[in-house]
């Protein structure tokens, strides 16, 4: 059979040796169909923008997580008295050691800067709305996991800072009552963060937590790509299809969002690049200063900061400095915190507005979004100073507003006026 | 005739499977609720291996055996910081006056009586909150999030409080403690720095993590 347009025919029709093989492939395992449903076949909104790069971007930073950690534990020692001078090995006399690790350590600020911008792209324009409430709550499970995974990471270059980040962190549990004291002795596996617990949390680091990583972004995406995917105006392609059942609004995601996206990921390592070979440290968030100092048991670095993706929730912690129902403020500080870190797996059930995306919500949705993005961003700040009066009342009111964002949410999208929706994607 | 033997064998079949066999709903709930049990039971044994091996290895509670600790050389205001359980201890030698001022009412101590019984044993719930009146001996670790307090023993005016009267301050978040290990109120650790198990073995050798009771 001839093929002006040069497209390849179905398996079978023209058996040459490709279609041979994936016609035989076909019959024992789903491979085109399974490409046809995630990739050719899957039909995006045509109107996606400059937000929607963040999710396959996410992607990318953990393929580059997953190569460079792989590559890191090839020389690093999970001992007390082998891991800060491994990595010191690593630094100077590994070939290109020095690079795996700028690479893992930019990649892990990296991964928070486009996962929060991903999450900032559902709250603009709702998609966490139903029917993608399960797609949210399994990216929030993996948003949970790669806190996790950046805090068991961060305790294994074994530097000053590393230890009494993990002693900080660890004794958090301690400030649940009856069973805070016994919950962080078995955290620890000892009296005091060790060589055990060193141990234990590169167990975690390297092999629990990204295998439930990678499990959950698979899920995700079986999830993502069941319901289809939302766009910058909320509304439903499905609505409006073609004789074929295509979507009109809709273009298959291959080739062309995944030739699109090549853009994005080219312009992305392009920074990425920069900070890795220039900035690595990126005057003391990514990589800080008390660290290149090795663990010590007995002096406490002069100001303990965690690594600046954790700050916003740092601060909340701190905000916390009044006792209450007889429970003193260190457990407050650990609820508020615990309550911030999870309050956004109810989105999908507190937002009550009849539109979906930020265009169409009313002024009160906007307000308190920008509300939100300042209350995030102060927290953010005030974390990362040293503890004083006035950085704590900033804290409380900034934590106030961050919750209200929740809270008041019920009542602000049902109230407010919103715009008419069109029928079918805009295109701006 | 074969093709209609067929046929009749095929509805006799037939016909004995469609026969109404009463499915006994209950027994198959029991049955399923029961397996369903018996997994689960399964399951939380088989969890105590994996939860159990977290807690400390009988090596770190070797390494947590008491140590002992010799005070000849501690002069007064001076202190010295062993390692017990790898956490600092601090052993502080107060001064006569430095003790004094312990003992006198001071309102802005939470727990001034040290009456929060689990931070010290009943040898050491006193203002001084020790055995032996100069000799002061606190687990080192901030009863906050577990930084380890330093040292600013002269009472004089420091940034972190202009009315200090000697104490240690906690950097990571500001908790402050007078020379007794008591918590200021007001800061974010809620309790006295804990006192361990200790006892005399002479006038000048001390073993922390054992007493009379805990020996």
């Amino acid at each position: 059979m001839s093929n002006p347009q040069g497209e390849r025919p179905p398996a079978g029709q023209n058996p040459g040796a490709w279609g041979n093989f994936m016609g035989w492939l076909d019959e024992r395992f789903p491979a085109t169909e399974t490409f046809e449903y995630h990739m050719s076949k899957y039909y995006a909104p045509k109107n996606f923008n400059f937000w929607y790069y963040f999710g396959v971007l996410s992607m990318v930073v953990l393929v580059i997580q997953l190569l460079s950690g792989i590559w890191l534990t090839m020389n690093y020692v999970p001992s007390g008295s082998g891991a800060f001078a491994s990595v010191e090995y690593i630094m100077r006399d590994v070939e290109y050691g020095w690079l795996l690790r700028y690479m893992h350590s930019t990649g892990a600020s990296a991964f928070f800067v486009v996962v929060y911008l991903h999450m900032f792209r559902a709250m603009l324009y709702g998609s966490y709305r139903k029917p993608r409430e399960l797609v949210w709550l399994i990216g929030m499970g993996i948003f949970i996991l790669l806190m996790a995974e950046g805090f068991f990471g961060y305790l294994l270059p074994w530097g000053n800072m590393s230890y009494w980040a993990a002693q900080v962190i660890v004794s958090l549990a301690g400030a649940i009552p009856v069973i805070g004291p016994d919950l962080m002795e078995w955290v620890r596996g000892d009296y005091l963060v060790s060589d055990i617990t060193l141990n234990r949390f590169f167990a975690l680091h390297v092999v629990a937590v990204p295998l439930m990583l990678v499990m959950l972004v698979f899920v995700h995406l079986v999830a993502l790509h069941h319901v289809g995917s939302n766009n910058p105006d909320g509304v439903d392609i499905k609505k409006h299809k073609d004789a074929n059942g295509v979507p009109l609004d809709g273009i298959a995601f291959h080739p062309y969002y995944s030739v699109h996206d090549i853009q994005a990921i080219v312009v992305f390592l392009f920074f990425f690049c920069a900070i890795m070979f220039f900035a690595p440290e990126m005057g003391g968030y990514f990589l800080e200063k008390p660290n290149f100092e090795a663990a010590d048991a007995l002096k406490t670095p002069e100001h303990i900061v965690p690594v600046w993706y954790y700050m916003p929730f740092y601060a909340m912690l701190r905000a916390a400095t009044y006792p209450f129902l007889g429970l003193d403020a260190k457990f407050w500080g650990l609820v508020i915190m615990a309550s911030a870190i999870l309050l956004p797996c109810v989105l999908p059930w507190l937002d009550r507005s009849p539109v979906k995306s930020i265009r169409y919500k009313g002024f009160a949705s906007k307000f308190m979004l920008g509300l939100f993005v300042v209350s995030f961003v102060v927290l953010g700040y005030l974390g990362a100073v040293p503890p004083s009066p006035i950085a704590t009342g900033a804290a409380q009111l900034f934590t106030a507003t961050y919750f209200l964002y929740f809270i008041l949410m019920p009542w602000y999208t049902r109230v407010e006026k919103t715009k008419p929706v069109p029928d079918r994607v805009t295109m701006r | 005739m074969s093709g209609d033997g067929t046929v009749e064998d095929a509805g006799d079949l037939a016909s004995t499977s469609s026969e109404p066999t009463p499915v006994n709903q209950g027994r198959r709930y029991f049955l399923i609720g029961a397996t369903s049990v018996g997994a689960a039971v399964g399951v939380v044994g088989a969890a105590v291996p994996f939860l159990g091996s977290w807690v400390p290895s009988a090596k770190a509670r070797a390494a947590g055996a008491p140590v002992t600790v010799d005070i000849s050389k501690l002069e007064p205001g001076q202190m010295m910081t062993p390692e017990w359980r790898s956490q600092p201890v601090f052993v502080i030698n107060r001064t006569d006056a430095q003790v004094e001022n312990l003992k006198q009412d001071n309102a802005r101590l939470a727990d001034q009586d040290s009456e929060v019984e689990a931070q010290q044993p009943a040898y050491a719930a006193n203002r001084w909150r020790s055995r032996r009146e100069n000799l002061g001996v606190f687990v080192g670790l901030c009863t906050h999030l577990g930084c380890s307090p330093k040292l600013f023993a002269d009472a004089q005016p420091e940034a972190f409080d202009p009315n200090w009267k000697g104490g240690f301050f906690c950097p990571c978040h500001g908790s402050r403690f007078d020379l007794a290990g008591r918590v200021v109120s007001g800061v974010p650790a809620p309790t006295n720095l804990p006192v361990p198990a200790y006892r005399f073995l002479s006038e000048n050798v001390i073993l922390i993590g054992e007493d009379e009771e805990t020996s």
